[in-house]
């Protein structure tokens, strides 16, 4: 939880990124304006291209915005250089320098910085500590493995105790235990330090589980800043609802709504009630979302609120998934989670119901 | 050898053959110039018996002492000269955002790798003929540097500019972002991790500088009689194993450097 949640650290106003010029010109970024809390865990999510990693870069200054201001606690940096900008980064390569030993690398901001020795020492010590590596200070980069690579980058970074730290995919290069591992390692680091992180990933389980607020990018712009929790149950738009996890989507027509809920008619007939955002005025046709686990299978037909034929199910080992080809001719996936008794069996094949409520239907803007 | 899975070119038929005549070709020449040094007799043809009598008279001679001061003078000048002006060149060439005259300064730089080096020698003797006619400038052995120093750049250069193209930015970047300034960033990341290629780059301008001749021989004042320039002479005379001798201890310098300098690349690079 942020200590103090009103003091931003990074706000971003109206910044934009053009590469290129003339006809070939591309907007990496257009007019993105964004705020980041002081002790906040913020990650940048969105596929490759979407401009998270341009973000990232203006940020830490080895990119200039084309337009726009970037301001750490009030102070326009947008013009400093990088080594005149108190943000440190970790590198999805982690750039540890292969000269140098471990102790070396982590030691190398603060000697930019003109520490006296007797302070370097004493602040190498304690990061190696803090990332578990104590026992290979003296070893060069080239000789240890890619997990503790990550973790002498992370230490590096940290060393200089920056007032922002960014961090660039540093986990897309670990395999899927180290991965898992090193998420949850991030979360005490940045609790532990009480530094801001600036996380960037196009993994969307990543910036679930990590994050204290997430912002979705798509094509140079920001979607949707929230929690976890708001970006996953109540997404802005259908590019959110389709990028993180999964979601069934049914096309219909709007027939009447009040006070947040809509009803609309679905090609097979049935009508279904949704929600919407509270800046949208869902009208004719749309598309209503619903995640897979906040649906339900009946066999009684008759109490489904749409209807259709199951014709395959999965097992995921944690859960299993139903695909219900509805009538209207939409494909449906409903989740379970899987218990010990193992309650919930359908036949391949059965007629099915399936039951959702307004709170867990949402029409987005497409 | 049968086996229709391997398809390694050693196993090609013919492949032993001309590997065995290339080595010949290349290496037997040298053996017999070699073999010959160690001969006691006074005729570089005819075999009289095994001893070091030559590289005795070879060391003592006062013209080998000359021409070899000479050569190092010159060669050693030349190599630090020229690399010093190939690690500026390259970094100017690959740490700069691409301009419209970069394809063009790599030609000027890499010309002197093209032109005849008997044009270039004609040029550079010219050249220095006239600035001595009309401005009365002689710089004597400094003439020699000069000329050796300007072919040298371009074999400097290509090992140096490989391996700063082979280097990752974001190693630079990561300086950066650690607060050390453009300047901290080349003393401490850069050139630490350049000198692999500097050092291959010295070692070639070294060699090519050492054994010059054309442009050497047409450059040269005198008194300035190099290596490469001795060993003409003597030859024009009654040739005695002496000449061996020298070329040998030529050989194995050669050798010796190259050797070290790859030893160091091979080591920093790991």
């Amino acid at each position: 939880m942020p200590d103090k949640p009103d003091r931003n650290a990074i706000e971003v106003v109206n910044v934009s990124k053009i590469f290129g010029s003339g006809e070939g010109q591309v907007a990496a970024l257009d007019t993105v304006s964004v705020s980041i809390r002081e002790n906040e865990f913020f990650t940048l999510l969105g596929p490759s291209g979407c401009g998270k990693t341009t973000l990232l870069r203006l940020i830490a200054g080895f990119d200039f915005p084309s337009a726009g201001e970037i301001l750490l606690y009030g102070q326009d940096i947008a013009p400093l250089p990088p080594f005149k900008r108190p943000v440190n980064t970790v590198f999805q390569s982690y750039a540890l320098f292969p000269h140098m030993t471990v102790a070396d690398n982590i030691g190398f901001g603060l000697e930019m910085l003109g520490k006296p020795k007797a302070e370097i020492t004493a602040r190498v010590a304690q990061m190696l500590k803090l990332v578990k590596m104590e026992a290979l200070s003296a070893r060069r980069t080239s000789q240890i493995s890619g997990g503790q690579q990550q973790r002498v980058a992370l230490a590096r970074a940290l060393a200089p105790q920056p007032k922002v730290l960014l961090l660039d995919e540093p986990l897309s290069a670990l395999d899927y235990k180290l991965r898992k591992e090193m998420q949850i390692e991030l979360k005490r680091l940045q609790h532990e330090t009480g530094i801001t992180f600036i996380f960037v990933t196009h993994d969307q389980e990543e910036a679930l589980t990590m994050s204290d607020r997430i912002a979705v990018m798509s094509a140079g712009k920001i979607l949707q800043v929230g929690s976890p929790r708001d970006i996953y149950d109540r997404p802005a738009e259908r590019f959110v609802a389709d990028f993180i996890g999964e979601t069934n989507f049914l096309k219909g027509t709007v027939v009447s709504k009040k006070s947040g809920v809509a009803t609309v008619k679905l090609a097979s007939g049935a009508t279904v009630a949704a929600g919407f955002p509270e800046n949208f005025d869902p009208s004719g046709a749309v598309t209503v979302v619903v995640r897979p686990e906040h649906a339900d299978l009946t066999a009684d037909v008759s109490k489904g609120t749409v209807v259709g034929t199951l014709a395959n199910v999965v097992y995921f080992g944690t859960d299993t998934h139903y695909h219900v080809k509805l009538d209207g001719g939409d494909n449906f996936i409903v989740r379970y989670q899987n218990s010990r008794s193992g309650a919930v069996t359908f036949e391949q094949g059965a007629k099915v119901g399936i039951v959702f409520e307004d709170d867990g239907a949402r029409i987005l803007k497409d | 050898m049968a086996d229709p899975r391997n398809v390694d070119i050693k196993d090609q038929p013919g492949f032993r053959t001309i590997a065995i005549i290339c080595v010949a070709v290349l290496y037997v020449p040298i053996l017999i110039l070699m073999i010959f040094s160690f001969n006691t007799g006074s005729l570089v043809t005819h075999w009289e018996g095994v001893g070091l009598t030559w590289y005795g008279t070879a060391l003592l001679n006062e013209e080998f002492h000359n021409a070899a001061e000479n050569t190092l003078i010159i060669s050693v000048s030349a190599t630090i000269v020229s690399t010093i002006c190939a690690t500026l060149a390259a970094i100017g060439m690959t740490r700069v955002k691409p301009w419209r005259g970069l394809p063009a300064a790599f030609m000027v730089i890499n010309l002197p790798l093209m032109v005849p080096e008997i044009i270039t020698a004609v040029a550079t003797l010219s050249f220095f003929a006239l600035i001595a006619g009309v401005f009365g400038l002689n710089f004597g052995i400094g003439n020699l540097i000069l000329a050796h120093t300007v072919f040298c750049i371009p074999f400097a250069y290509m090992p140096i500019r490989a391996r700063l193209e082979d280097m990752d930015l974001t190693l630079e970047s990561a300086a950066a972002d650690l607060y050390a300034t453009p300047w901290h960033t080349f003393r401490r990341i850069t050139l630490p991790l350049l000198i692999p290629g500097i050092m291959s780059g010295a070692a070639l301008a070294f060699i090519v500088s050492f054994d010059d001749f054309t442009i050497t021989q047409l450059v040269a004042g005198p008194g300035q009689t190099t290596l490469p320039l001795y060993i003409w002479n003597q030859i024009r005379r009654p040739m005695t194993p002496e000449i061996n001798a020298i070329s040998t201890i030529l050989l194995l310098v050669s050798i010796l450097f190259v050797s070290v300098s790859f030893l160091i690349a091979r080591r920093r690079a790991k």
